[in-house]
């Protein structure tokens, strides 16, 4: 299929169905704290203005998480059916990561999401409220498992080789604890609170346009800047930390993300743009700052970097995807770092609800949280190839038997089913988020409302007057 | 056979009751998606939705951590089987993501409700079938080389398979009629009573097929079930399913709302009984054994107190969840 051969097709559907699955994820993860943080604060105030907002977001977050489940069945058996071998080999270390994952945080999330989505009439606040709080838990400690087994697969640790070639574990805490986990789970939390945080803004700025005096868009636009004031700086500090341990760990992946293809023994540049030409091995119109890629990768502005010239061809990641996906990634992150730095100052000036001009930046910054954890995961994915488990097993030995027409039907399968999905859930999310928040705003497994003129904006009003 | 109690050979039973929970668990709630063609009126499909509306997700996670145990546990069989099931495997995950979106996405678009209630309809018969096939295509057994799966895309499509496939979509209809006895009323309940009839029927059917059909399959299925002294084991077998579908008819005529549910679970476990009987101690029938599928003993250890602990209180909150969505669920207005 398209010329490819059945390893290139297994690994475009892998690329393809994970990158789909980290979107529901990355948004979960920081919805279900601010659900908990929502629901806690109309526990503790008695103000409508949190439940009513709790119930609008509800809605969304059941949409999310649904795709979030079904897209991630398909990542538990895909490396059965398209990476036997690596099954094999790595299972007996991954699997009970994974294993664990299922016992201690997908069950907890689905287990209690019945009662946080339908129950609150039938177990009381209270109790409510702590359903909420154990599928906002479930979803952190699920990314401590995950995030552990892929840091396991970028920086093994704590494993020895058995007869049969597999995997083994000699020391269970480092297989878990490995040197990249802490940074990236650090790394990935984050992300995840600050891709929620940009999306609730968003929808708290275009509705803050439309009437700046509704209660529910000032309290959810407030709150999503403090999190992006306070956040994004504290992520780009734990980006640049995550970037020194790989530099330790894998060196060659920080030399495919900086376009460093040729050895400074005296002081690297920090190239800010250029084209990665890999076959002819170089930067062609490289723009960089002399010195600042040492000074920020070794503290020293004559230190000296190896680059993809000493690495031997095979071992080379694809450049320049590594590359590009790097700088749309902190790219974002200093628009982020705008974005809070901004809502700060009309803050200060008392103007955060009133002025339009970062109401529309706060718009335009919505999707920027999941383009940014994309962009991240195809940078650290891209920059560990060619292996799966780094330097010790190559995705080209991973592989099942398999037949290209195979993966490329079911890839295909995918690609329709996955944008069919894809398309209807985006659809009905942005339509609930097309209204505010209203007075009585109902739960899910509700009829959408007849949109007949007058009861909707009638019922802003009335909200806005009691709420202000 | 002698059944040492070694560490594969729980791990075996941990992944068995896991699928076994899956099958009961996802199954009523997959029969409702089966059961939904009959039941063309949008109240009475708001309800049926309803009533597993809070707990199908905690229901699919077993299927994960079937997949995911087996993984962990058994690599080499997760590793043979998944590429020697692949067409099925993809069906089903496909019917599963469309099911399972169409839960919440019925809610949100009056316009395009129909084509979601097909969604979820299509989406339950497509992977239950493709879970039949499954269940068919492991125990007529696959072909291996070394640590490979070395057989043809297409070997798991047989006749045998076909069967277990269509047999599997009558038991999970079966469990979805009899949930909606247990959990509607009126004229809903009414129409569940009668179509379960039918579908007791056809489930004895099927399970004398399978039965028939299994022994025919190897020398060995038909020495385990056939030859003294095991025939002390596996008698007991089809004498309580007579013993349960009796009870079951009774039921049934007595309209007993609370019983004809759990009976069938009863008919699900006894056929799951005979299956283990057939299989063990094969993970892939004829291949390889548990034992030489185990991963290394530390893997199974460290996993041994998460199971021992984590199962039971997985099992207490499910519980919970299910105790506070008790009852008959109202026409008029879902659980709120």
């Amino acid at each position: 299929m398209f010329g490819l051969d059945a390893v290139e097709l297994a690994r475009a559907q892998f690329a393809f169905t994970i990158i789909f699955h980290i979107i529901f994820p990355a948004f979960s993860i920081g919805l279900a704290s601010y659900l908990a943080v929502l629901e806690a604060l109309w526990l503790w105030t008695s103000r409508d203005v949190f439940l009513n907002l709790f119930n609008y977001w509800l809605k969304i977050f059941a949409i999310a998480f649904g795709m979030g489940v079904v897209s991630g069945i398909v990542m538990s058996y895909q490396f059965g059916t398209n990476w036997s071998v690596y099954a094999d080999k790595v299972g007996p270390v991954i699997g009970p990561l994974m294993a664990y994952e299922v016992l201690t945080a997908f069950f907890l999330e689905a287990g209690f999401l019945g009662v946080m989505l339908f129950g609150l009439k039938r177990v009381g606040p209270q109790l409510h409220f702590l359903a909420t709080l154990m599928v906002a838990v479930g979803t952190l400690i699920s990314a401590f498992w995950i995030l552990s087994a892929n840091s396991w697969m970028q920086t093994p640790a704590g494993y020895a080789v058995n007869a049969e070639g597999q995997f083994v574990s000699a020391d269970w805490l480092k297989v878990i604890f490995n040197p990249s986990f802490p940074y990236r789970l650090v790394h990935m939390v984050l992300a995840a609170y600050l891709t929620t945080a940009l999306v609730v803004g968003a929808v708290g700025a275009y509705h803050l346009l439309r009437n700046p005096h509704l209660p529910g868009p000032r309290v959810m636009f407030s709150m999503a800047m403090w999190m992006a004031t306070l956040v994004a700086p504290i992520q780009i500090l734990v980006g640049d930390q995550h970037g020194l341990n790989t530099l330790e760990h894998q060196p060659v992946k920080i030399m495919a993300m900086e376009g460093h293809f040729e050895s400074h023994k005296d002081g690297a540049p920090l190239y800010l743009f250029g084209w990665p030409d890999e076959a002819a091995g170089r930067l062609k119109y490289a723009l960089g700052i002399p010195k600042l890629g040492s000074l920020i990768l070794k503290h020293a502005t004559d230190a000296p970097m190896a680059g993809l010239d000493t690495v031997p061809r095979q071992d080379w990641p694809p450049v320049p995807i590594t590359f590009w996906a790097f700088r749309v990634m902190v790219g974002l992150g200093v628009l982020m770092l705008a974005l809070g730095l901004f809502s700060l100052w009309e803050r200060w000036r008392g103007r955060l609800y009133l002025n339009r001009l970062l109401h529309r930046f706060a718009i335009a910054m919505g999707p920027a949280g999941f383009i940014a954890v994309i962009a991240g995961w195809v940078t650290t994915e891209t920059g560990r190839q060619p292996f799966t488990v780094y330097g010790l097993l190559r995705t080209a030995d991973s592989v099942s038997p398999l037949a290209a027409p195979a993966v490329g039907a079911s890839l295909l399968a995918f690609v329709i089913v996955y944008f069919i999905i894809f398309a209807a859930g985006v659809l009905y999310i942005l339509r609930l988020m097309a209204e505010p928040p209203h007075a009585g705003e109902p739960g899910p497994s509700s009829e959408p409302p007849i949109r007949t003129a007058g009861i909707t904006p009638a019922a802003g009003v009335v909200e806005g007057a009691v709420g202000s | 056979m002698s059944i040492a109690v070694d560490l594969a050979t729980l791990w075996a039973f941990i992944i068995a009751l896991a699928v076994f929970i899956y099958v009961v668990m996802d199954g009523f709630d997959l029969g409702l998606g089966i059961l939904f063609p009959l039941f063309p009126a949008k109240h009475d499909r708001d309800v049926i939705t309803n009533t597993v509306a809070p707990v199908w997700d905690g229901n699919e996670t077993w299927l994960v951590l079937g997949g995911g145990g087996l993984m962990a546990a058994f690599p080499l069989a997760y590793a043979v089987l998944l590429p020697a099931l692949y067409a099925p495997m993809i069906a089903m995950l496909v019917g599963l993501i469309f099911r399972g979106v169409a839960f919440e996405f019925r809610w949100r678009t009056r316009a395009q409700r129909n084509l979601w209630d097909i969604a979820f309809a299509g989406g339950s018969w497509v992977a239950a079938l493709a879970q039949g096939i499954a269940l068919g295509a492991i125990l007529q057994g696959v072909h291996v080389e070394g640590r490979h799966y070395a057989g043809g895309w297409w070997d798991w499509l047989t006749p045998f398979s076909m069967l277990t496939g269509v047999s599997l979509v009558v038991g999970y209809a079966l469990l979805g009629a009899t949930w909606l006895i247990l959990k509607t009323e009126g004229e809903l309940r009414d129409r569940a009573y009668h179509i379960s009839w039918y579908l007791l029927f056809a489930m004895l059917l099927a399970i004398g097929a399978v039965s028939l059909a299994t022994p025919l399959l190897t020398i060995q299925y038909a020495q385990r079930w056939f030859t003294w002294p095991a025939v002390i084991l596996t008698a007991p077998v089809p004498l309580a399913v007579v013993a349960v579908t009796v009870l079951l008819l009774k039921n049934l005529a007595e309209k007993r709302d609370g019983a004809p549910f759990f009976l069938s679970l009863m008919l699900f476990l006894l056929s799951y009984a005979g299956l283990g009987i057939s299989m063990y101690p094969y993970v892939v029938p004829q291949s390889i054994t548990i034992w030489q599928a185990a991963a290394p003993e530390r893997s199974q250890l460290i996993m041994l107190p998460g199971v021992l602990v984590l199962v039971p209180l997985i099992l207490g909150y499910t519980a919970w969840a299910y105790w506070v969505f008790r009852g008959k669920v109202r026409s008029d207005s879902g659980y709120h």
